[in-house]
């Protein structure tokens, strides 16, 4: 948050002191850059743009999947599910969530809200049918694990953020285009010192322009791959049973389809990956920078080590059907 | 004499630090040890519902269902406090789980009964209300443990005596028997 807010202002500021040099030798009646209004505006908008996708970012996210909330459970399978939410908020020793429900076929998962105190666990109808009790409430121990760990408030915010940063972007590139004629003209007037040095800081700042957005898909990313490992251990620990979330995520994988009512912003949140993104699977750089779920076949092996005694106690298998 | 008066501001920062994460951690277990009792309380109060619901359809049954009855009251009547609360309410609630999992054995033998709504709803809420017991045990032990390790470990421990740290006790199986593979005999006799 702190980050994001930190970068538009070197952005602000920046094209302030950009155009401070581009005017400072200008005629006496042309305009002087001197007063840094541009770092202000575009400081005082990354802060409420942030604090706006903060408070009413898990709302957005609910919203844009077409989740309803299970406020009075009417199936057997939803009062099923309430009580494995309830059981594993015990377990996890935080506030019993707010629960909601995916109409979607495809089984996934997601967690969202500001953390422990105020959070939301969606599961698709999808996931409801396929899973056993046990699987369901690894699933949701995996999901408690990302809000115990405020990865919620962390991925909420960002998945926001992405949005509004593109916004502004297209507005400013705009305004930019107009101001960038200012500078060339200082330039042709063959000013000292400031007229190479104006030209690699504009290009810098157009430089980081182009990149904010890609900075901010990149924040979003680097964190997602390991919070997933450790979503999953959390939830081997809070059920105690690995074993339980390796088989869920085998049939997570088993189903093919991509989740269509989770859209991309969203993606980061959810247990699977929602579009079925094929680099998921490639461990190392690629996959680190790009992919938001480490590799489907490298949790569950990790999962079946941990249940290692047990599964060999039941003659379990240890290669993963689903990349069989 | 400035590096000395910067270590005494580190030394007084590191000892409270300490001494709060110890407060933190007791209160933590606290907390965790009540909600045991919180759901323990749950199944008192389902119980007598439970009861109710099968009592119309298992009338050759009745001591397995007065003896639940019977168990429940005597945990609901033990009112323990102090270093002994654990073993207390442990024996007590360990007699209930037996009088109500013979009870659900039982429930087997009626298939009539099983294929109603009601029984299936409250076989979840049971199974729920035993799992949310063993996590609030779960998460008791993990907390306390925690409390004991950070008690223990060095240099905490010399803050350990100025917070009051005592080590908490785990919540165990006291009765061998219980560790025993349970019998479940659903042979019609």
């Amino acid at each position: 948050m702190i980050g994001f807010v930190l970068f538009f202002a070197w952005l602000g500021f920046g094209g302030d002191y950009i155009l401070a040099l581009a005017t400072t030798d200008a005629g006496p009646h042309a305009y002087h850059h001197v007063f840094p209004w541009l770092g202000i505006v575009l400081t005082l908008t990354a802060i409420i743009t942030a604090s706006y996708a903060y408070k009413t970012g898990p709302e957005k996210v609910l919203w844009s999947t077409g989740a309803r909330e299970v406020i009075d459970p009417q199936t057997d399978g939803e009062r099923q599910l309430v009580n494995v939410v309830e059981e594993m908020a015990i377990a996890a020793g935080v506030a019993r969530p707010r629960i909601w429900i995916v109409p979607d076929d495809d089984p996934n998962a997601f967690a969202t809200g500001h953390g422990p105190g105020d959070s939301h666990i969606a599961v698709t109808q999808g996931l409801l049918s396929i899973c056993n009790r046990e699987e369901l409430q690894a699933v949701i121990g995996h999901e408690l694990g990302h809000v115990k760990n405020f990865d919620v408030r962390l991925m909420t915010t960002l998945a926001a953020l992405v949005g509004a940063v593109l916004l502004v972007r297209d507005g400013m590139g705009r305004w930019m285009w107009g101001r960038g004629r200012v500078a060339s003209k200082a330039e042709e007037g063959g000013k000292k010192g400031a007229g190479p040095l104006l030209a690699i800081l504009l290009a810098l700042w157009i430089i980081s322009w182009v990149i904010a957005p890609l900075v901010t898909q990149l924040l979003a990313l680097a964190v997602s791959r390991r919070r997933e490992y450790l979503a999953d251990d959390m939830s081997a620990q809070f059920t105690r049973n690995p074993l339980a979330l390796a088989s869920a995520l085998e049939k997570i994988e088993g189903a093919t389809a991509p989740t269509t009512s989770i859209k991309r912003g969203a993606a980061h949140l959810c247990i699977a990956d929602p579009l079925g993104r094929h680099f998921t699977n490639h461990e190392g750089w690629l996959g680190d920078v790009f992919a938001t779920h480490p590799p489907m076949g490298m949790r569950i092996a990790k999962l079946k080590g941990m249940g290692y005694a047990q599964l060999k106690k039941e003659g379990g298998s240890f290669t993963n059907s689903a990349l069989a | 004499m400035w590096v000395l008066l910067i270590v005494v501001v580190v030394a007084v920062l590191w000892v409270i630090g300490a001494y709060n994460g110890l407060i933190s951690l007791k209160n933590q277990t606290i907390n965790a040890f009540k909600q045991i009792d919180v759901q323990l309380k749950r199944r008192h109060d389902l119980i007598p519902n439970l009861v109710n619901s099968v009592k119309g359809a298992m009338d050759f049954e009745r001591s397995t269902l007065e003896a639940v009855i019977e168990a429940r009251n005597q945990a609901v009547k033990v009112n323990a406090s102090g270093p002994e609360a654990v073993k207390q309410i442990s024996q007590a609630e360990n007699a209930l789980s037996s009088a109500l999992s013979r009870l659900m054995v039982v429930v087997e033998r009626y298939p009539d009964l099983k294929a109603t709504g009601n029984v299936a709803q409250l076989q979840e809420e049971l199974t729920s209300t035993e799992n949310r017991i063993a996590f609030a045990r779960q998460l008791y032990n993990d907390t306390a443990t925690q409390y004991n390790t950070k008690q223990q470990q060095f240099p905490t421990t010399l803050v350990a005596g100025m917070a009051r740290a005592a080590p908490a006790d785990l919540w165990e199986i006291e009765d061998q028997a219980e560790r025993a593979v349970p019998q479940v005999d659903l042979s019609r006799r």
